[in-house]
């Protein structure tokens, strides 16, 4: 989040005293042995913003879901404006005005904005009616909530942000009085994630209630007027947020204190071992992304890239990584040209001492139905036996080894990597990339998704390699963690290097400024900024592409 | 040039009688798969319904009575599908596998047991079968050149069932883009979860498109063995519940293209009649073996080559689970 709006600041006077519109009295649910509520007690009062925070497998989720009606609880009490309420189905729960905006979009891909919008809430056996009198309601919609989406577009061609006003607009169309995000910014861009909350500011002085499941503690501090915290299942603690802090939040969500800054000694830049000279990539359109980029990251430095999703980081990235050919320049690991064309490209960077944690673990870094072990191997599977056969039991021995240190939990070798939580999954695909000791380490969005404990683990593992002399370039959206890391930043605009900054030193107002292209001293040359083949409008949504939905979890 | 018309009309007349079973099974897997149940079972029900329309007709006398034998049987088979692949999450391949054997096996066996003529049902006559309709004023406008004679011998003269089949698929359009059941329908089969979510039954929708795939596709069997032929014979169906599913491949899960497809196969089916045994320059007589093969090999290659890229029903052949 490069800048909340400033009006989120401002919460209605007399929030506190306002009625109970959502009460939960001792909610339970199990899932055979995983107790995944116990005992919740929870209210949410009228017209205000109420966060729940926890990590990854607290059981928000869960509670949300018995509140729509999605699970049923196992023992507990609902009510909604002070009735006590059975809520059955997601039916029942939309009757009493709950609607929900699920992590994983609810949307028909192939369907447009309208038919999205009015499926199971039709008036009649015949469509055209609802359709016309949707149309004129989101349109009402639109006009009182900045909720602007166009009602004939398919969905599939919808960026993230506007997929997800569409699930809000789905939930105001049937009447929601109570609005439940589920990690509705993990998708997001920072400018969505901006444009999220100023809607939710609308909404909430609309009177509406909105309930902001999240574990991101900025967000939580900018626009909620209560939090709750939950661990392992259990309510921990209600607080106003005015009276209190992310050190405190962060605290009560992981049981023990954590750092949210990371600590880490000066620098001790050694050798260039990577070197990127006048590279340029397109990307599967031909459309260049990457134009003529020249850097080098010294062995013992982290140099970080920063820049709003989909100026080319992606493409850098994949193309240092072998993944991607090149159009042109030269990347040299170790002083070594490296010839990355061909389908073995990434074989061949490994090879030549580098190794990759892709952007995307679930697309690129893991197969999610292999086991544990199996992934922890993935890529280095020829060195383990000679010939065709596998050397199972030491692949599954330095698996084992990969867990314990990295913390993998569970620590079972055998379970499925889709039931790992978003950060042990990510913990799998770094052990086996940084265990080969590799001399250049590229991490694309190394926590996007994942739990704070699991951040602050994850952080200092990538500081130990750089104190280890490892040349690491790091790309990541989340400005604060490429300022918490970094010895250097580069920031990237279209395709450009458009600035370099001191993390120690540098400006937020100005990374931001550099990052969106409208740094008055560094005015890219080229005239216009925006790929030539693109309106300006079409901007947002290539920097929104759907494509880019990597930060969705499976859990 | 008068002969020529002839021909033509003739063809095209047998490609709308060979295609009736097939549009009827294609618009019948377009149900069961637009709500995502993969349904290669098809086969399996077309056989059974023809054997139980058939069957029903010989003994009863009445082809309407045969006919709703025939639905009863597909709704027998779907029901048995349905409990396999929606309440127990089966695979449902191979629970349509098993029908497709199951039938294979029971027709046979019923066949002879009931009628002791090596799976054959009796010969039926009169109202035992669905008989010809001649349309109004086909008789007067037979003579009037072309168009008439189009009327007469094109339009006019199919049996009841034929009108059906060409009449299911603009009401099969009509119901999946214009109505309430049509939305949800096709949102069951893309995304159950959003169903789910807007707190309507997955089970229910699923099962109301079984019904709807089983009536279709046991009027189909019915028109094999009760209009199209006059009797029951083993494996009657022949492949024509896959070639449906490749139809509906083809025709990208649509009503209209589905119909062009249908009768594109069916017209295959009459050439390839119409040219056995004729002698051909250079090559000479043809064997028969390879002209009925003809509409089989143009199918493998109509498929592999020349349909771009069909993307099915997202969640198609997925058995949907609510917890994670």
């Amino acid at each position: 989040m490069t800048s909340l709006n400033p009006e989120n600041a401002q919460r209605p006077e007399g929030a506190a005293a306002a009625p109970l519109a959502i009460e939960l009295i001792g909610i339970n649910k199990h899932f055979g042995p995983v107790h995944a509520n116990r005992d919740i007690h929870l209210a949410v009062r009228r017209g205000t913003v109420h966060g729940i925070v926890g990590e990854n497998g607290a059981g928000k989720s869960t509670l949300m879901s018995i509140l729509y009606g999605f699970y049923t609880a196992d023992s507990g009490e609902i009510r909604v404006n002070g009735a006590p309420q059975t809520i059955t189905d997601s039916r029942h729960a939309l009757a009493l005005g709950i609607g929900m905006v699920h992590q994983h979009f609810m949307l028909v891909d192939n369907f447009t904005v309208l038919e999205n919008v009015v499926l199971g809430a039709e008036d009649s056996a015949l469509l055209r009616p609802t359709l016309n009198k949707a149309r004129d309601q989101l349109k009402a919609l639109a006009r009182d909530y900045g909720l602007e989406v166009d009602p004939d577009a398919i969905i599939e061609n919808l960026s993230v942000g506007q997929q997800q006003r569409v699930e809000i607009l789905k939930a105001l169309y049937r009447g929601a009085e109570t609005l439940i995000l589920d990690e509705p910014t993990g998708v997001l861009t920072p400018a969505e994630a901006d444009h999220l909350f100023r809607i939710l500011g609308k909404l909430r002085e609309e009177g509406k209630t909105i309930i902001l499941i999240t574990h991101k503690l900025r967000e939580i501090m900018a626009i909620t007027d209560e939090v709750s915290v939950m661990r392992q299942g259990a309510m921990v603690q209600t607080l106003k947020t005015a009276e209190t802090s992310p050190e405190q939040l962060a605290e009560l969500m992981v049981g023990r204190r954590v750092l949210l800054r990371v600590e880490k000694g000066p620098a001790n830049p050694g050798d260039v071992l990577l070197d990127v000279e006048n590279l340029i990539v397109t990307d599967d359109f031909k459309v260049p992304r990457v134009k003529n980029i020249s850097f080098q990251v010294r062995a013992g430095e982290i140099v970080g890239i920063a820049g709003v999703a989909g100026n080319g980081q992606s493409e850098l990235l994949e193309s240092i990584a072998g993944m991607r050919d090149q159009l042109g320049g030269t990347i040299r690991v170790n002083g070594r040209p490296l010839s990355l064309a061909g389908d073995d490209g990434a074989a061949r960077a490994r090879l030549a001492g580098l190794a990759h944690v892709p952007e995307d673990r679930l697309r690129m870094g893991l197969v999610t139905n292999f086991a544990a072990w199996e992934n922890a191997i993935l890529g280095y599977q020829d060195k383990y036996g000679d010939g065709p056969g596998l050397d199972i039991a030491k692949a599954r021995d330095i698996a084992g080894e990969y867990m314990k240190k990295f913390d993998v939990r569970p620590a079972n070798l055998d379970l499925k990597t889709s039931n790992f939580s978003g950060g042990n999954q990510q913990k799998i695909v770094l052990a086996r990339e940084m265990e080969r000791d590799p001399d250049v380490l590229i991490v694309g969005q190394p926590t996007r998704g994942v739990d704070i404990g699991a951040i602050e683990f994850i952080h200092n593992q990538i500081i130990k390699m750089r104190d280890a002399g490892k040349a690491i370039l790091l790309v990541s959206v989340e400005l604060d963690e490429i300022r918490s890391l970094a010895d250097r930043i580069l920031v990237m605009f279209d395709g450009h290097i458009v600035g370099e900054a001191d993390p120690a030193s540098a400006d937020e107002t100005e990374l931001g400024l550099l990052m969106t292209g409208s740094h008055p001293d560094r005015a890219v040359t080229e005239p216009g900024t925006l790929p030539a083949h693109e309106t300006p409008a079409q901007q947002t949504m290539v920097q929104m592409s759907p494509k880019d939905n990597s930060g969705r979890e499976t859990n | 040039m008068e002969q020529a018309l002839v021909d033509i009309t003739l063809i095209l007349d047998s490609t709308v009688r060979l295609a009736v079973p097939l549009i009827l099974a294609c618009l019948a897997g377009l149900y069961s798969e637009r709500a995502g149940i993969v349904d290669i079972g098809l086969e399996g029900k077309l056989l059974a319904g023809a054997f139980a329309a058939a069957a029903m007709s010989a003994v009863t006398g009445s082809a309407w009575l045969g006919l709703l034998a025939g639905i009863g049987a597909a709704l027998l088979f779907s029901g048995i599908h349905g409990l396999a692949s929606i309440n127990f999450k089966g695979n449902q391949t191979i629970s349509g596998v098993a029908l497709n054997f199951l039938a294979a096996g029971l027709t046979t066996f019923l066949g002879q047991s009931w009628f002791h003529r090596g799976g054959y049902t009796p010969q039926l006559s009169g109202d035992q079968r669905f008989n010809p309709i001649t349309l109004p004023f086909a008789n007067e406008l037979r003579e009037v050149p072309i168009l008439g004679q189009i009327y007469w011998e094109l339009i006019s003269g199919h049996n009841i069932i034929t009108y059906v089949a060409f009449i299911a698929v603009p009401v099969t359009a009509w119901v999946l883009f214009r109505t309430r059941f049509g939305l949800r329908l096709r949102a069951v089969g893309e995304n159950p979860k959003a169903i789910d979510t807007a707190g309507i039954s997955v089970t229910l929708l699923r099962y109301q498109a079984l019904i709807i795939t089983a009536v279709l596709v046991g009027i189909g069997g019915a028109y094999l063995s009760i209009a199209q032929s006059a009797g029951f014979n083993n494996n009657m169906s022949a492949g024509r519940g896959y070639i449906a599913l490749a139809a509906l491949i083809f025709a990208k899960w649509r009503p209209g293209p589905a119909l062009l497809v249908c009768l594109m196969f069916g017209f295959l089916d009459a050439f390839q009649f119409r040219i056995q045994g004729q002698s051909f320059p250079l090559i000479g007589e043809v064997p028969v073996q390879a002209i009925q093969a003809l509409p089989y090999i143009l199918t493998v290659i109509l498929l592999a080559g020349f349909i771009g890229r069909a993307v099915a029903p997202k969640a198609s052949g997925i058995p949907y689970t609510k917890e994670r």
